[in-house]
This record gives C-alpha cells, sequence and structure tokens, in this order.
C-alpha cells in the first residue's frame, strides 16, 4: 500500500478520537480541521461541559470576577466533531483501534489523542476528606461550589499546600477579606518550583497580605462536628486551627487509570511519548496511532538533559496539542518535534509570576535584574554553568530575552552589564532546593529557529 | 551613485511608500553604514532586542561619537524638562511608568480607557457633524488631529475654555517635530521652544491648582498620588504629562489617517466596516501591523556588545528598531504587503514590545476603532482626492500631511 495514499484517505475520511475534552484535546481539534482533516472527530470528555479554562478558577472565578461558566474556551473555528460529553473512557483495545467508553460504547478510531490531563490529589483520609467543607480544586464545578462556600463568608479558610494553586486561593481569599490560614510542609511557598531563596520573597509576600502562613509543619488530621462540617485541622507541631472550609491543595494524579492493561505505557508519572507526541507501549516500543498532549504526556526535552519532563502548564498544553494534530496527519519527514521551551504564569497577592525553562533544575541563582526586597525582579537559574531557567516578579516583559538563553545554553552567571541590574551586582547563590534532582551530564543541545517548522536542534558532545 | 538605505530612509521623496526600502534593508538584517546607526530591520531580531536588557534607552549611554541622523532633526521635545520614562532605563523607567499607569490602567484603574467610550464618540460625532463642505474634506485638519488633542485634555483634566490654546501650543509642537525643509530652522525652532516653554508653565500652573483641589482627572491623581512608589516630583509630573500629550496625540493622528487611507485604498473592507463595526477591532490591529504610525525606534544603545544575526553591535553604538519594516517580514507574517483584517495571528510590532512597549495603547486602539467605524458608517460613498496624498517630513512618525477626500454627504 502506498503511504501517502493511505494518508490521504485519514485525512479525508479517516476516523480521529480525542479522549479528555479541555485544553489540549480542543487545540488539537481546531488543528487537525485547520490542517484540512475532513474525516470523523469524536470528542470524549467525562466532565460535562464544554472545554473551559482552568487558570481563572484559582484567581478571577474564586474572587468573584467571573462566573464559573464564564471561562469557556474561546472557539478558533468551527469543529463539526461528535461530542460525548459526560462519559469516561473506561479502556482501549489497541489491537482492535477501540475506545471503551462507560456507558458500553465503543468508539473505534484510526488515529487516536489522548489528553485526559491530571486530577487534584485528594486528602488521603477518605473519611476526613468527605467531610462537609472540605475541597479540592481543578475543575468547574469545584470552583463554582468553593465559590459558593467563601461567600458565605467562612471564619476561616485553611490551605493545605503552598504550591501555586494553594498560593493563588490563599491570595483570593485574602482579597475577599477572609482569614486564611496556609500549612507548607517545606520551608516556603513555591519551594518546589522556585526554590527557597525566591521561596522566601512569597512567603514574606503572604505575610505581609495577612496570612497566616506555617511552613514547615505537616497536617495531620481533620476533624469534623458532629453534622459532618469540618471544624478543624490538626498539625504536626501540635498547633489545631479552627476552620469552616478546607482547600486541599496537594498537586494532581494524571489520569491514567483507564488505560491500565491496555498495553500502551502509561503509569501514576503518565504516558510516555516521544517528541514527536506519539505514545509509547509497554515494551518502549513507540506507535504509530496513538498520541499525547497535555498535563498528561510525559516527552523527552533534548534541551533538559533528554529527560521526560510532565509539564502542567497551559502554554504546552496548547503547544503540544498542535504539533501532535500536525504529526497525526504527516508523513514521518514531514513531523515536527515538540520542543516548546517550558513557560508558566501565576498571578497572586497582586504580583504576576512568570516562569520560563525549568528553574527546578537549577542549583544556584543570581538576581539580574531588579531586587528581592522589592519584589520585583528576575532571577536566572544555573545548572552545571548554563542558564536553565528564569523567573520574573512583575518583571515578566524581560523573560523571552531569558528564553533566549536557555534555548542557546548560554553560560550561567550572565556576565554582562543590563538595564536594572543593582549596582552592587549580585552574586549568584545557592537557589536552595529542598531536593536537588541532579540529572546526569549530558551533552549540550542548543534550539534555533522561530517557527515549528525551522526549529533546529545543534548538538555539542559534552567533553 | 545610489543613494544609502539610510539616506533612502530620510528622504521624504519615499515617505508615501518607504516598503521598497525596508524589503531591500531586510536582505542585510543588521545594517551599518560607516558612522551610522546600526539599523535593525527583520522580525525576530527587532523583538529579540525589544526584550534584551543589554539594550539602553537611556541616551546618557551613547557614545559621543556615535552619530545619529535623527538626533538633530529636532526629536528631542523635552529640552527643557528631564528625561520621561520612554528614555530611561529601569529602575527609574519602571517607577515612572507604574505611577503612571496608577490612574490609567489595571490593575488598580481598569475602566479608565473603557469608561471614555462615551465621551470619545462624543467627540468623534461632533467633529464628523461640523464637517461642512463635503467637496472637499481634509481629513487631517479637521478630523484626525482635533480628535486625539480634545482626547488628551478630557483624559488629563485640561479644562474646556483652555483647550483652543493647548491646541495651539500642541500644534506649535508637533510642526516642529516634522522638519519642514523650507521653513527657517531657527524661526520654527524658536517657535516650538516658546510653545513647549508656555504648555511647561501652563501644566504646572493646572498641577498646582489640582493639588489643592482635586478632580476626578489624571492630572489630579498623578499630582496627589501617594502610593507605594511615593509621589512624582513636580519636574517629574511636567514630562511625564508633556510625554502623555505629545506620544498620545502625534501617533493617534497618524493611526487615523493611514488607516482612512488604506480603507480607501481597500473599499472592499471599507463596505464590511460599515456594515460591521465589530470588524473595527481586526481592522486596527492589521492597521498597526501594515502601516505602524511609529515606523522606527531610534533611541537605543548597547551597554555592551551585543551579537546578533552574526554581527556585533559595539557598546554605546546608536541602534535603530524598524518596527514598520519587521512588520512585513515575510518570515514572519504570510503575505506581509497585503492589507488583510482577517489575518490572525498579527503579532505585530506597532506599538512595540517589551517594556517600552505604547503605555497609550489601549487608548489608541479605541480611538481608532471609534474613529474609523464611524467615519466609515457616515461618510457617504468616500473617495480619495489625491494619491498618494503630501506627507509630513518625520520618517519616525510617518503620516500624511493632509488627506483630501471627498464624500457625497453625511449620513445623521
Ligand atoms: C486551578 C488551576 C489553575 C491553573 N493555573 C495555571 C496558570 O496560572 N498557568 C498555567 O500555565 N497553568 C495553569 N493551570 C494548569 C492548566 O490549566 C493545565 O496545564 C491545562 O488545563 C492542561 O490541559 P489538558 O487538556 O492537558 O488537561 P485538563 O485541562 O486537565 O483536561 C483533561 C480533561 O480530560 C478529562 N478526562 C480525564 N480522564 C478521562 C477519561 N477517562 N475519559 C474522558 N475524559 C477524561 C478530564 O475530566 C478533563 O476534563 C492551572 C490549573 C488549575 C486546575
Amino acid at each position: 500500500m502506498n503511504g501517502d495514499g493511505a494518508l490521504d484517505r485519514l485525512r479525508r475520511e479517516g476516523r480521529i478520537v480525542v479522549v479528555g475534552a479541555s485544553l489540549a484535546g480542543l487545540r488539537a481539534a481546531e488543528t487537525l480541521r485547520e490542517k484540512g482533516f475532513t474525516g470523523s472527530l469524536t470528542m470524549i470528555g467525562d466532565e460535562p461541559h464544554e472545554p473551559y479554562d482552568r487558570p481563572p478558577l484559582s484567581k478571577q472565578v474564586l474572587l468573584g470576577a467571573a462566573t464559573a461558566d464564564g471561562t469557556a474556551l474561546p472557539r478558533r473555528r468551527a469543529l463539526d466533531a461528535t461530542w460525548r460529553l459526560g462519559v469516561r473512557a473506561t479502556g482501549l483495545d489497541m489491537a482492535a483501534r477501540r475506545v471503551r467508553l462507560a456507558d458500553g460504547d465503543e468508539v473505534p478510531y484510526d488515529r487516536l489523542l489522548i489528553a485526559t490531563g491530571v486530577r487534584a490529589r485528594p486528602w488521603p483520609r477518605e473519611e476526613e476528606a468527605g467531610l462537609d467543607g472540605v475541597f479540592v480544586l481543578r475543575t468547574l464545578d469545584d470552583a463554582a461550589a468553593l465559590g459558593r462556600r467563601l461567600a458565605e463568608g467562612p471564619r476561616r479558610v485553611f490551605v493545605i499546600g503552598a504550591g501555586f494553586t494553594g498560593s493563588e486561593i490563599a491570595s483570593a481569599c485574602r482579597e475577599r477579606g477572609l482569614a486564611v490560614t496556609v500549612a507548607e510542609r517545606g520551608a516556603a511557598p513555591l519551594v518546589g518550583a522556585l526554590g527557597g531563596v525566591v521561596g522566601a520573597v512569597a512567603a514574606e509576600l503572604q505575610r505581609e497580605h495577612g496570612v497566616d502562613l506555617r511552613c514547615g509543619v505537616m497536617v495531620t488530621a481533620l476533624e469534623g462536628d458532629a453534622s459532618g462540617r469540618v471544624r478543624a485541622a490538626h498539625l504536626s507541631d501540635g498547633s489545631t486551627v479552627e476552620t469552616d472550609v478546607v482547600v486541599v491543595s496537594l498537586g494532581a494524579t494524571r489520569n491514567t487509570e483507564w488505560l491500565a492493561g491496555s498495553g500502551l505505557g502509561a503509569g501514576p508519572r503518565g504516558i510516555a511519548c516521544d517528541a514527536g507526541c506519539r505514545a509509547f507501549d509497554i515494551r518502549g516500543i513507540v506507535t504509530d496511532d496513538i498520541y499525547v498532549a497535555g498535563d498528561v504526556a510525559r516527552s523527552p526535552h533534548p534541551l533538559f538533559g533528554y529527560q521526560f519532563l510532565s509539564l502542567e502548564h497551559w502554554g504546552n498544553a496548547v503547544c503540544q496539542a498542535e504539533i501532535a494534530a500536525h504529526n497525526m496527519l504527516s508523513e514521518s519527514a514531514d513531523r515536527l518535534p515538540h520542543m516548546w521551551v517550558p513557560a508558566f504564569w501565576s498571578a497572586q497577592f497582586g504580583v504576576n509570576i512568570k516562569s520560563v525553562g525549568v528553574p527546578s533544575m537549577g542549583t544556584e541563582i543570581l538576581v539580574s535584574q531588579g531586587s528581592l526586597m522589592d519584589r520585583r525582579f528576575v532571577g536566572v537559574y544555573g545548572y552545571q554553568g548554563r542558564v536553565i531557567g528564569a523567573v520574573a516578579f512583575d518583571h515578566a516583559r524581560w523573560l523571552p530575552f531569558y528564553q533566549e538563553l536557555i534555548e542557546t545554553t548560554a553560560p550561567f552567571p550572565p556576565a554582562f552589564p543590563m538595564v536594572g541590574r543593582s549596582p552592587g551586582g549580585q552574586r549568584p547563590v545557592d537557589a536552595d532546593f529542598p531536593d536537588p534532582s541532579v540529572p546526569t551530564h549530558g551533552p549540550t543541545v542548543t534550539l534555533s529557529g522561530y517557527s515549528p517548522a525551522d526549529r533546529r536542534m545543534t548538538f555539542t558532545p559534552a567533553h | 551613485m545610489t543613494q544609502s538605505p539610510l539616506h533612502q530612509i530620510l528622504d521624504h521623496a519615499n515617505r508615501p511608500d518607504p516598503y521598497p526600502i525596508y524589503a531591500e534593508l531586510r536582505k542585510t538584517p543588521v545594517h551599518h553604514e560607516a558612522d551610522g546607526p546600526y539599523v535593525i530591520s527583520t522580525y525576530h531580531e527587532i523583538r529579540s532586542l525589544l526584550h534584551d536588557p543589554r539594550l539602553s534607552s537611556d541616551v546618557r549611554h551613547l557614545a559621543s561619537a556615535a552619530h545619529d541622523p535623527l538626533a538633530e532633526s529636532g526629536q528631542e521635545e523635552q529640552t527643557v524638562l528631564p528625561p520621561s520614562f520612554l528614555r530611561l532605563d529601569p529602575p527609574e523607567h519602571d517607577r515612572l511608568r507604574r505611577m503612571a499607569n496608577r490612574p490609567f490602567g489595571p490593575p488598580h484603574s481598569p475602566h479608565t480607557v473603557d469608561g471614555m467610550r462615551q465621551e470619545l464618540h462624543d467627540i468623534v460625532s461632533g467633529l464628523i457633524d461640523g464637517i461642512g463642505d463635503t467637496g472637499r474634506i481634509d481629513l487631517v485638519d479637521q478630523f484626525s488631529y482635533p480628535f486625539p488633542v480634545t482626547v488628551i485634555c478630557r483624559l488629563l483634566g485640561v479644562p474646556r475654555e483652555d483647550e483652543a490654546r493647548f491646541h495651539g501650543w500642541a500644534d506649535t509642537i508637533a510642526a516642529s517635530l516634522d522638519p519642514d525643509p523650507d521653513a527657517d530652522p531657527a524661526e520654527r525652532g524658536k517657535g516650538a521652544h516658546d510653545a513647549r516653554m508656555q504648555l511647561g508653565m501652563y501644566l504646572a500652573g493646572l498641577i498646582e491648582e489640582r493639588r489643592k483641589q482635586p478632580r476626578d482627572d489624571m492630572l489630579s491623581a498623578l499630582a496627589t498620588a501617594e502610593g507605594p512608589d511615593g509621589a512624582m516630583t513636580t519636574m517629574e509630573l511636567l514630562s511625564t504629562a508633556a510625554l502623555l500629550l505629545i506620544a498620545g496625540h502625534e501617533t493617534t493622528v497618524n493611526l487615523v489617517t493611514n488607516g482612512m487611507l488604506t480603507l480607501l485604498r481597500n473599499p472592499d473592507v471599507l463596505r464590511r466596516l460599515r456594515a460591521e463595526p465589530r470588524l473595527a477591532v481586526p481592522v486596527v490591529e492589521e492597521l498597526l501591523r501594515f502601516e505602524p504610525p511609529v515606523q522606527l525606534l531610534p533611541q537605543r544603545t548597547p551597554l555592551t556588545g551585543i551579537r546578533i544575526h552574526g554581527v556585533t553591535i559595539p557598546k554605546g553604538a546608536s541602534v535603530w528598531l524598524v518596527l514598520a519594516s519587521g512588520n512585513r517580514d515575510p518570515k514572519r507574517f504570510q503575505n506581509p504587503d497585503r492589507f488583510d483584517p482577517d489575518r490572525r495571528d498579527v503579532q505585530h510590532l506597532g506599538f512595540g514590545s517589551g517594556i517600552h512597549s505604547c503605555f497609550g495603547a489601549p487608548l489608541a486602539r479605541l480611538e481608532a476603532q471609534l474613529a474609523l467605524s464611524e467615519l466609515a458608517r457616515r461618510l457617504e460613498n468616500p473617495r480619495l482626492l489625491e494619491d498618494p496624498p503630501p506627507y509630513r517630513q518625520n520618517a519616525v512618525l510617518r503620516g500624511p500631511r493632509h488627506l483630501p477626500i471627498a464624500c457625497d454627504g453625511i449620513r445623521p
């Protein structure tokens, strides 16, 4: 059979199924249509809602500035798809190319895109997690329920975990004038993502905004009253905090259970795929018809030592979805690699935080512009003598420059003068990550080119 | 001998259509002539430099030897005032811009610009109502000039009864930015200097009044601000106000005029805009790409050698970023020389990018959207009387000096 002919037929009358009808799923579907796919498109999502945007859920929606249903994702074009919303995919038959659904139906495909994302990790003790007033925040329904409870004016909100989501929730509560306690096992908020130096700034920011921040402690138990409403949280330092609302913000679990036994390389850390978004099976062989995108994907990044990175980043989901869609319809020589440089943003306590690269791989940090004291700065992360990441507090407009430094493996610390650099000249210090992951020393790869089609990797062997 | 690209840019004869020169220029993305500035003309290189913290906006970093043909052409509007934040680097830039932004935009004043919508609409309607003889309209003098000056007066809080005087000074200063080769430079220079002095004194008096009796306007807000950054000094306030005034209307005049010119050259788009006023949003974005009012940024200088596209621009050199050329770079935009309001991904450089990206962008956008959709709706069968129209001298703030048009009548 002629390869071109098969591809043409796929484009014309193939069947493409997308499991996970959210950001990555929608953007992939739109891209497929844009690239001229005229076959049948089926969107399967276990949530009853049309695709919506999650970042506002912990920001505008909690503030009451946007309604939960106002976060529908804008459509770039008409999709002409069959929507199967409110129904979960429960299994995959790779040999027969069929997706099994919870309602007993089976959907055949020629190409499958898996974009099932992650879900909030619940409070581990089921009984306590079930108390009235204990929330997680991942979905629109979560946000609506939490928002309603906040509007009732609880005496205090207790947030477990001071990562990005937990910190944003605390920020929204403070803005609504609610008393907030945040408990964090690490030494400071955001410490896992940005290290202790920046974490200290985040801690100060929280305290200044009136958050009762408790670091270096663990929550040992949640206590309910006779009617099953949460009333207190107990901490490892022996203290107790009276509260009416608890938000569990302990990170996420990948939605891969439905693939158990399918033979796909899917597990608790996500679904491994190659740089072209093609999923691996459990034998480590790449599939030709199953693609992965978004939070659930785990793909090797040449710039970061070929580590398999899982990124819970909005921009990553969009970019990976577009690449996956392109590759699904392309001959192997025309496929594009997903070489997106990680980028993330957050808004909390009036500060716009943005990062590029992988700060958490850094061992040192240099405040290259602005100052920590003003909480307006760029911090550059160094790893083995090269720039590996950068974070900006209210300084986001400079980040494209730092991204270029990362892409070209520029030396760390950057030694040149810059505007807004503090006159004394700050020196790099230990970035102070709690548990620095130290990947082995690898070759150096640099990225160049602007559009996906002319992005190039240059390989420089390590010496 | 053919002219050097630099001279071609500056040559008034090329003002109506500088784009072929830019296309030529893009073949050498970093162009340098002996003693001249480094001229950057390609999209990605311009964007990258706009985000490069090694590139300063502060003229004090310019090597005295760096020759810049624009330095003497009257660009420096603030001889009597300290540099505005446009000409400063962080941290001073950030502090002043932040303070100026408090009463102007989000997060502290998210509704200032949108709150002016009705007022802008009324000003536009008034100007169109007053057009008179439809057989020959000068769109610049009768519409695109008075519109933004009136708007900036309202925004700053210049009382209505003073607007006429204010217009007069603004006109004189604006004219001086547009050197007329035939006029006596000393004479014109003096006129502009006087206008600037009078405007400065007028603003200083107004600020004093607002300090004592604040009103609901930007001058009051700036004069009485007590934010985390403290207050602006009177001199800082004056430079900021002058910046808002000059930059705020000089550019909008051209955006609106270039806009109408482009629409008249693309009657199908004009027709669509008449039927569907919401098209004004993408039309204005595409305009900012296709005919940006600020063609190039001439005031940048490296703090250290910067290597870009294989060339090292030395410390202290003068760097020109030709935004209008980047906007037509075929490596970034498909069919860049086509005016296409349906274009997606219009990440133009019309407002620059990075920390100095246009402060007034939200207001400029709204002004242009309202102006163009109303002109499209109300002018009956509009047509150009001269194409190309006569252009102003200025290569940086490029636009027609007059735009003679005619129409069959004015719809109510
Ligand atoms: C509160 C919050 C705030 C955030 N803020 C930011 C931010 O500021 N900046 C940023 O960069 N990122 C932010 N993110 C992350 C960003 O939203 C995610 O990266 C993005 O949503 C990932 O998209 P996705 O399509 O891969 O996954 P998801 O959006 O998680 O979508 C996956 C979908 O698949 C569905 N699904 C799962 N299993 C099945 C199944 N078996 N069958 C059918 N459907 C299934 C899920 O219910 C879900 O609807 C935030 C996330 C949250 C929750």
